[in-house]
């Protein structure tokens, strides 16, 4: 089994909203996930289901409430001087979903990777830097390197932007890439190319990718393992095949099922009641109950835990996962 | 039957410093009343301009440079402002892309409603007040929401508010864009569904301008695909799903993944869309094309009719010998 390279325990974060009465939103709750070298993991939800949250918590724009997480085994949030925290968000950068607004519109793209190598690798002369910018650009597929590093940001169209921005996070030497909703911005046509850019990280570069989406069927084309969350919690994950083929959890049955697929017969849609999750003070419970079609007595009253399925597959379900008796709590990631 | 709606080669340019930039190249088609067509390409290839265009709605640097539009037997490119004005929402009502914008922020939904129904002339208060409860009805919505703000209600339910607005007077046409490419798959899904329902209750014509092939599949009567302006093919949905015949049609299909079937490593479209004021000579689309011939560089070819089909590409002009339509792209993998 490959090493873990990122580890979230207990991850939370609520953010207080609503002045004198202090209600509090909780965005994530509770998440235990990991990720480890070389694989593609993706997070797949709907909007307001806290998949950016994490993606901000793990490169530390936000603290958590609660929770820690681990980076080879040592807790980020032990992380105290400049530059170690320099080297963690160099191991660990982010890819934003806006090629149009996370590029600076002032610099051109060779000024705007040769900085970032400035900071993060300063053991680089002038000449190597100029030549590991070439380098990144050439593997993200833009070339030739020399003449895209003298354009600037509105010269680029919107796919060549996001390759830019996956140029600058690879220069970093990185462990890990999370990449929030990178191709949603996209044109249909032009998304599958940056999937594959992706897909060629891992392979060649070694590097992990957490590809946060709400496009089930592009989780499936990159990702190794996908993790699924709803209202704050993670509700299922596992490897990507097994999930989609088999998925335990309603919700990731219902995501399934509302997928736009030609090649799909034309079905009977489930009713979905298309209530938005409660996460402003959402007390115990199951957080999708009120448009699950399993809907029982417990699941208001209990918020259900992660049960194992299969090896490294587990779902966090009263109807369909329902608790074992041995239960084996511990147990983090595959 | 005559068609609701008849478009013959509707031009629009944007003017600009260069020049003008053809946004819009002489498209032509007919809509029969209660028809689902589906109008696809990627960002940039006139889509909207064509549906701006249709409901009169082109505002500088954008203008109307040939063409007609005829709506139930009436050309609306000669009528004046006053006459598109009773037109517009009674008979034709358009569904924005982001209703976040096309909603007014600082009103109620139902004070929204009530504006719209008293511009075309309805005064009777209980009247107004029973048809807005009854079109949020329609959509799946609460009607006490009449007294919400925008922002109180979730991005799913504005969209379906913003098509309840449109169906207040019973429109033989609504015309959409991209109205669900602000919402998740799962609200996306609900709000396709629920305009398919409506239009079998109903009876209205819809061009429902997309992005995303995939998701007009199951919901389109008919797919016009466009590329730099032009119509490239234009089929009935199933036919089009099972055997595209342009090779950009090939390539929109093959550029999405799929949750089911086996998987297949997917090449989408190389390059990007032309810049619609510096046009490639010849075919527009020969600079991405994998079918590319010399043949395809020299002359545009025009819209030819290939059985029930319409298609703008040399491999089915009758002069090249020897070439077949190409087999469907479907889920052949490029690599294992």
């Amino acid at each position: 089994m490959p090493d873990v390279l990122l580890e979230a325990k207990g991850l939370t974060r609520h953010f207080r909203i609503g002045g004198l009465r202090g209600r509090s939103l909780h965005a994530v709750d509770d998440l235990d996930m990991a990720i480890s070298d070389r694989e593609v993991v993706a997070l797949v939800g709907e909007s307001g289901s806290g998949k950016s949250t994490v993606a901000r918590l793990l490169t530390m724009v936000y603290r958590p409430t609660k929770g820690e997480i681990f980076f080879r085994g040592k807790p980020v949030s032990q992380l105290r001087r400049r530059r170690d925290l320099l080297a963690y968000r160099g191991q660990v950068p982010m890819v934003f979903q806006d090629p149009f607004s996370s590029l600076n519109p002032a610099h051109t793209v060779g000024y705007v990777l040769t900085r970032g190598l400035k900071l993060h690798r300063r053991e680089l002369g002038r000449r190597e830097r100029q030549a590991e910018a070439e380098r990144v650009l050439e593997t993200v597929g833009l070339v030739p390197p020399a003449q895209v590093m003298s354009k600037y940001p509105y010269e680029l169209s919107g796919g060549q932007r996001q390759r830019v921005g996956f140029a600058q996070a690879l220069s970093y030497r990185p462990k890990l890439i999370i990449a929030d909703e990178p191709v949603s911005m996209l044109d249909v046509s032009i998304r599958i190319g940056l999937l594959n850019v992706m897909a060629r990280l891992r392979d060649e570069e070694m590097v992990s990718v957490l590809y946060i989406t709400h496009d089930i069927a592009s989780a499936r084309y990159v990702s190794d393992r996908v993790l699924v969350m709803y209202a704050g919690h993670l509700v299922e994950y596992g490897p990507v095949e097994e999930v989609l083929q088999e998925p335990v959890h309603p919700y990731t049955q219902l995501l399934l099922s509302a997928v736009p697929d030609p090649r799909a017969p034309l079905g009977v849609t489930p009713p979905d009641v298309g209530e938005p999750p409660r996460v402003v003070d959402p007390g115990e419970g199951c957080r999708f109950r009120w448009r699950c079609p399993l809907a029982a007595q417990v699941c208001s009253q209990a918020t259900p835990r992660l049960e194992l399925v299969s090896p490294g597959h587990r779902a966090a379900c009263h109807v369909n996962a329902p608790a074992s008796t041995s239960t084996i709590a511990t147990e983090v990631g595959s | 039957m005559t068609p609701v709606l008849s478009v013959r080669g509707l031009s629009v340019d944007y003017l600009g410093q260069g020049g003008a930039a053809r946004a819009v190249d002489s498209v032509s088609f007919d809509l029969s009343s209660g028809e689902f067509l589906a109008v696809v390409g990627e960002s940039g290839c006139g889509k909207s301009t064509l549906l701006f265009a249709i409901a009169r709605l082109l505002s500088p640097p954008a203008e109307l440079a040939g063409g007609s539009v005829t709506f139930r037997g009436i050309n609306m490119v000669a009528m004046s402002d006053k006459q598109l004005r009773a037109l517009r929402w009674s008979a034709l009502s358009v569904v924005m892309q982001s209703a976040m914008n096309a909603l007014n922020p600082v009103t109620s939904i139902g004070a929204q409603f009530a504006d719209s129904m008293r511009a075309h002339g309805e005064r009777d208060k209980r009247k107004i007040r029973a048809r807005s409860e009854e079109v949020l009805r329609m959509v799946g919505i609460d009607p006490v929401h009449l007294r919400s703000y925008p922002h109180q209600l979730s991005g799913g339910m504005r969209q379906r508010a913003m098509i309840a607005m449109a169906l207040l007077f019973s429109p033989e046409l609504i015309l959409m864009d991209e109205p669900t490419s602000a919402l998740d798959v799962v609200a996306q899904r609900s709000l396709m569904v629920q305009v398919k329902q409506l239009q079998a209750q109903l009876g209205f014509a819809v061009i429902f301008v997309t992005h995303d092939m995939s998701l007009v599949s199951h919901f389109s009567d008919r797919v016009l695909v466009m590329y730099a302006g032009q119509v490239v093919e234009s089929q009935a949905t199933q036919r089009l799903f099972e055997a595209p015949l342009h090779p950009y049609t090939q390539g929109l299909l093959d550029a999405f993944p799929s949750v089911r079937g086996p998987k297949a490593v997917l090449e989408g479209i190389p390059g990007s869309p032309p810049d619609l004021s510096r046009l490639p000579a010849g075919c527009n689309f020969s600079p991405r094309c994998p079918k590319v011939m010399p043949a395809c560089l020299e002359e545009g070819p025009g819209l030819r009719n290939v059985g029930e089909a319409e298609v703008r590409c040399l491999l089915y002009a009758k002069q090249v010998p020897g070439r077949r339509p190409a087999a469907p792209a479907g889920e052949e993998a490029l690599r294992a």
